[in-house]
């Protein structure tokens, strides 16, 4: 098919419109490589993204676990950790340096691999073209690099973890002057060298996947759909391709630059450094420019991370409360009032170098604003369900939980934002506490949702409702028992990236509920286990879906075939009456976006 | 079953749609790139350069590509396949000269004015910034190359301009692109 080359923005060279893929589809039989492993296929790119996704949650999860045995029982041997992983952990011991290896993978991991190319490149890819009534992405063959190069970019990182002097670790954030030195520390040798060749193959494929998003939205729409009767999934996606397309670059930038100061000899973020008591010769860089580069993604990335979560607990909070959206046109114009804002305030996360006070207080100011978009959309979420008829899947219940986890952690942002408090607060665990329940565990929640309520549109078959429920009350439960408490240590000063916090008489009142905290971390892993486990169980074993549409929903993915092939229907591409939200609507308990509008209707738009 | 739909065919075709996104993003990209240069260029220890005469020479070759680029678009929308071709070959020359002259400028910098990539001035900005943008030009030489040869040994005659529209687009953005970093690092440097 298409050709590519250098540049991923470049395409060439193609005669017909992307409809190729089809012909094959209907004129080739399809080999298992074509049609599995090399797949243009949005649906098949889709499931891709989520099992690559979900092998990377477990072992990032599992970093997770690792380094709270540390910080609940720190002194304890665990002679497990040195069969398991030697040097790292003599005498059952994690080491300073593992420790801090584990914490930057475990950040790198979720934020990177898991929440974004996990949870954005698995519910684009498989709704865009389903919501809007496309046969296939814009371009199928980008869409298909795009997977490859998150591929190529998960295979570098995992083979940092195996090379001797362990992978990148210096924080998620990669820091100069520490993560610029090879010198610094073993996490600043070939293991953070990897980990900027994997992000920047990250950034390629975020980009490539990205374009497609918008391009297949603008472009693609079916006969009828106009943009505002588009679900809210689909515009939450269109926003967050936008500023992944925008930020990522800078990223990119930021990484560039760090690379020659790794490797060839430049100063950009080095200046005046004694390290092993030698004086390096680089002069004039500034290690504050890197933090700026990396914030202008890192904050709208944090917007990457729980936009697509809004959108997917959007629409299951309606279909399951039977009730149209409250709301609407708030929630697309609050989406997009948070997509700008999230690119004006990234300097929030760096109230702590010094800046200029005023400088600060601009940046507070922006940030609070965002409080007004958010809060139109919990009470949005909350009228939506206001006495409706409420259906209690294993979705809504985790549709139901994020709001309820994107409340708790948000109203912290407002401590946060100020930098007043945050100067006090910054490098506390009440830091921890926030983002975790407001981007992490909140994230995560939108991801399961979606998984449950389209787990029958991707395999044909549903997932057990019963490990679902146990699923949802131990995930939910163990969040706030393990987050909540945060926030008292951080309110104490209780430092975040610390090994071992046991010396100070000050945190020793913690000991106990740091135990506390690293028990049930490992229950709600073993539960997450549970969950994988049903996942592959009812990919092949689950009780099968009998009708196209067993949620009884008014989007178009659900007039597809059960399984549906490449192309999605079989027929003529269904055209669009009426906007995604008419539940309870005339007498009637739902009406499907294909249906004609009745002659004396009014309809929403 | 064409995957663009009837109503939908009359709007700008999804290939150039898309690259006008990417674009975007590259802009974002050197846009990253000239305002850490510019937050750089007010702390201590900046060092300037000049920019070497050679890159005057680069930039009317670029300027001379487009030129010839357009008249590539042109000609293939005529169906004049001769004069395609060789306005086709001409720009992918001007292309490769534009690259081979901002390497002569870089090694002037390196030799003449012993500008290295030792410390953090406009210099070392200069060379991973035109860096950069040369490998987006290399970029577009390859996506004609692709063209030109899919001209000649492909079994499909290609009939959309489609593919050389985007192609043209794009060579027209990195033309502009260098007048920008010019232009900045003129005014600025």
């Amino acid at each position: 098919m298409d050709a590519m080359h250098a540049h991923p923005g470049v395409v060439s060279a193609h005669e017909v419109f992307p409809s190729e893929a089809e012909h094959h589809a209907h004129h080739h039989k399809q080999s298992f490589i074509t049609k599995y492993i090399f797949s243009q296929d949005h649906k098949t790119i889709s499931k891709q993204f989520l099992i690559t996704g979900i092998i990377w949650a477990i072992i990032g999860g599992l970093f997770s676990v690792l380094f709270r045995l540390q910080l609940g029982f720190p002194g304890q041997a665990f002679p497990i950790l040195e069969t398991v992983f030697g040097k790292w952990a003599p005498g059952g011991e994690i080491k300073p340096e593992f420790y801090y290896a584990l914490i930057t993978m475990h950040g790198t991991i979720l934020v990177f691999f898991v929440l974004t190319a996990g949870l954005s490149g698995t519910f684009s890819n498989f709704l865009i073209p389903l919501q809007v009534g496309a046969r296939d992405m814009a371009s199928p063959f980008l869409n298909m690099l795009s997977y490859w190069f998150f591929f190529l970019a998960s295979i570098v990182m995992m083979s940092s973890l195996f090379i001797q002097t362990g992978p990148a670790a210096g924080g998620w954030t990669v820091y100069p002057p520490l993560s610029a030195l090879h010198e610094a520390s073993e996490g600043s040798k070939l293991g953070m060298d990897l980990w900027i060749v994997s992000i920047a193959l990250f950034v390629v494929s975020i980009l490539l996947g990205g374009l497609n998003y918008v391009s297949t939205i603008l472009n693609l729409r079916t006969k009828g759909m106009s943009m505002t009767r588009m679900p809210l999934t689909i515009w939450a996606f269109f926003f967050t391709a936008i500023m992944g397309i925008v930020t990522f670059p800078v990223l990119l930038s930021g990484l560039i630059l760090l690379f020659f100061d790794r490797n060839l000899g430049t100063s950009f973020y080095l200046s005046d450094i004694v390290i092993n008591g030698q004086i390096l010769p680089n002069e004039g860089g500034s290690a504050i420019l890197f933090q700026h580069l990396f914030w202008f993604l890192g904050h709208p990335e944090v917007y990457i991370v729980i936009m697509p979560a809004m959108g997917i607990v959007s629409e299951i909070l309606s279909v399951n409360s039977r009730k149209p959206i409250f709301g609407y046109m708030a929630m697309v114009g609050s989406l997009f009032a948070i997509t700008i804002l999230s690119t004006l305030v990234w300097a929030h996360h760096m109230f702590v170098t010094g800046m200029n006070p005023l400088l600060g207080s601009i940046f507070a100011l922006l940030t609070l604003l965002i409080a007004v978009p958010s809060a139109i959309k919990v009470f949005n979420w909350l009228t939506t369900i206001w006495r409706g008829n409420i259906r209690f899947t294993p979705a809504m219940l985790f549709a139901i939980g994020f709001v309820s986890l994107f409340i708790s952690g948000g109203l912290t942002g407002i401590f946060v934002g100020n930098a007043t408090l945050d100067i006090q607060l910054h490098d506390t665990m009440f830091i921890i506490a926030h983002f975790h329940l407001v981007m992490g565990v909140a994230a995560f929640f939108g991801m399961f949702a979606g998984l449950y309520h389209w787990f029958p549109k991707m395999f044909g078959r549903y997932m057990n409702p019963t490990i679902g429920y146990i699923h949802f009350w131990v995930t939910l439960i163990g969040a706030y028992l393990i987050f909540w408490p945060m926030h008292y240590q951080g309110l104490a000063g209780m430092p975040r990236r610390y090994l071992d916090k046991s010396p100070w008489v000050s945190f020793n009142q913690f000991g106990e509920l740091d135990k506390m905290i690293s028990v049930v971390t490992i229950i709600v892993f073993v539960v997450q286990l549970m969950f994988v486990f049903n996942f592959f169980y009812s990919i092949f074993k689950g009780r099968k879906v009998t009708s196209e549409n067993p949620w009884k929903a008014n989007t178009l993915e659900w007039t597809t075939p059960i399984n549906p092939g490449h192309g999605n229907w079989t027929g003529e591409i269904p055209e669009v009456h009426r906007w995604a939200y008419d539940y309870g609507k005339d007498g009637k308990d739902f009406i499907p976006q294909t249906e004609p509008v009745g002659v004396n209707e009014k309809i929403e738009r | 079953m064409d995957i663009v739909s009837d109503q939908q065919s009359k709007k700008i075709h999804p290939y150039k749609f898309t690259l006008w996104v990417a674009l975007a993003s590259i802009l974002m990209m050197f846009a990253g790139m000239t305002s850490a240069y510019i937050v750089k260029s007010n702390q201590a220890g900046w060092h300037d350069v000049v920019m070497p005469k050679i890159f005057w020479i680069s930039t009317v070759a670029i300027l001379c590509s487009s030129l010839t680029m357009q008249m590539t678009l042109r000609s293939f929308k005529q169906r004049a396949m001769q004069q395609y071709r060789l306005l086709l070959a001409t720009t992918f020359i001007l292309g490769i000269v534009f690259i081979v002259f901002q390497c002569i400028g870089f090694l002037h910098l390196w030799n003449q004015q012993h500008v290295t990539l030792k410390g953090s001035g406009a210099g070392q900005f200069l060379y991973v910034i035109f860096g950069l943008h040369v490998v987006h030009v290399l970029g577009g030489v390859i996506a004609l190359m692709i063209i030109f040869f899919k001209e000649f040994f492909g079994r499909v005659k290609v009939f959309s301009a489609a593919p050389l529209e985007v192609a043209t687009t794009y060579w027209h953005f990195v033309d502009a692109l260098w007048i920008y970093l010019l232009i900045f690092f003129l005014w600025v440097g």
